[in-house]
């Protein structure tokens, strides 16, 4: 339909930047816009124009806890067809992984979308389906829309939607890394559109721009926000208006409100965070697989998880390390043997460095 | 997860919560409309069998004028 690829304005915004001399610090949450800053070499262009730029929680996958895949494990193992995105069958839980339990004859079925999963319970009325609803702003949608159509009764859902600004105040009310300006994710921000942000520049003093995804997007991105910073300003911009709205898809939006409530939730590599995520409303617990597989469930109520040993993860989606001071990185740990979850994910910083990187 | 791609919506199906879209490469699949206000020809950014947004061609077109005018008027 359209390109964005005119190496003269990317060269005209490169030297702009590093003619102002800067030594700043940004963090995006997304795990397309990682891609993007590795595949076209960005971020080592940026990091020579005095700009840093790392991924925080960008990537639902990784995000998800451990105490979720054991459960989605356990669903498993006690006879339910269980249905999810690709990279998610593959994250490792204590002992196993989704794909690793089809060896023991569980039914584990990768599929696009959720519609998909439905049609599999449509196709299968004896028996339990349940689809894990991984996913921030841009996927949530997709499940309310589904469970708004009253799926069948044998289709169920495990939540753990999560939503961003509630991810990337926690990370900046840590304090542990400095943030000089956060890159909006240009897909939750489609269906979010900018009002949610905004608290986090009035609060945080935090410059935002949300951005697209080609490497001009990326670059005019990491332009507006040192503009911002040089004059003193911050207050949230869009690069990405051809997608972006700046009221969002109120449609989208209606759906997630009329489907879920906000809750607390645990993202892996922090604590629980206060109303990040969101929960199946009470008039639709007949799809909630927590509830409605409460019995098989109980094992884990009192359980405590920890992060595989020597897994950096946790640190790596709080923006405090690169794939590099990982020790497992490349050696012990690799997409065909991932220890954690950033390396399982195409949106997870590891596997993204290892693919344009370490091959 | 959030990967979205675009797409031309070519026909509904007869419920109109589904649309065949076409990807450019020869690539056709189904996608679910009922997020978005849309017709036939638009282009919508699709994300996990879902059209999520509706895309304006126009405003594509003009985006590199707009960062050109952005960065000149910084200039001043």
């Amino acid at each position: 339909m359209f390109s964005l690829k005119d190496k003269k304005l990317a060269n005209e915004i490169v030297s702009k930047i590093k003619k102002l001399d800067v030594n700043l610090k940004f963090m995006h949450v997304c795990g397309t816009h990682q891609d993007s800053l590795v595949k076209h070499g960005l971020d080592s262009l940026l990091k020579k124009c005095g700009v840093k730029i790392g991924q925080g929680p960008g990537c639902p996958v990784c995000v998800t806890t451990p105490r979720e895949i054991e459960e989605m494990l356990i669903l498993a193992r006690n006879g339910k067809i269980v249905t999810s995105f690709g990279d998610m069958i593959n994250v490792p839980g204590e002992t196993e992984s989704l794909r690793s339990m089809r060896t023991e004859g569980c039914d584990v079925r990768t599929v696009y979308g959720i519609e998909d999963a439905v049609e599999i319970a449509q196709k299968n009325p004896g028996k339990d389906v349940v689809f894990m609803a991984v996913g921030f702003e841009t996927t949530a949608p997709t499940t309310a829309a589904v469970i708004l159509k009253n799926p069948p009764d044998n289709f169920s859902i495990l939540c753990c939607h999560r939503t961003v600004p509630e991810a990337l105040e926690a990370i900046i009310k840590m304090g542990e890394i400095k943030i000089d300006g956060l890159i909006e994710p240009g897909h939750v921000s489609t269906i979010i559109g900018s009002k949610p942000y905004e608290f986090l520049s009035k609060d945080y003093k935090v410059p935002q721009v949300i951005a697209g995804f080609e490497p001009i997007d990326i670059l005019m991105g990491a332009w507006m926000l040192v503009q911002q910073i040089e004059k003193g300003k911050a207050f949230v911009q869009n690069e990405y208006t051809r997608v972006v709205h700046a009221e969002g898809n109120v449609k989208a939006q209606q759906a997630i409100k009329d489907v879920f409530e906000q809750g607390d939730i645990k993202w892996r590599g922090f604590p629980v965070i206060p109303k990040s995520s969101l929960d199946l409303r009470s008039n639709f617990v007949k799809y909630d697989a927590r509830k409605k597989f409460e019995d098989d469930l109980v094992e884990l109520k009192e359980k405590e998880f920890t992060e595989p040993d020597g897994c950096r993860c946790g640190e790596l989606l709080r923006g405090l390390v690169s794939p590099f001071d990982c020790p497992l990185f490349g050696q012990a740990c690799t997409p065909s043997t991932p220890v954690g979850p950033c390396m399982v994910s195409i949106e997870g910083s590891c596997n993204i460095e290892y693919r344009y990187k370490e091959k | 997860m959030c990967l979205a791609i675009p797409g031309k919506i070519i026909e509904f199906d007869k419920n109109k919560e589904h649309a065949t879209v076409d990807y450019g490469d020869g690539t056709k699949r189904k996608a679910n409309v009922t997020l978005v206000d849309v017709k036939i020809g638009d282009y919508i950014l699709v994300h996990a069998g879902f059209a999520i947004e509706v895309l304006n061609e126009k405003d594509a077109l003009e985006t590199l004028d707009l960062f050109r005018e952005m960065l000149s008027q910084e200039e001043n």
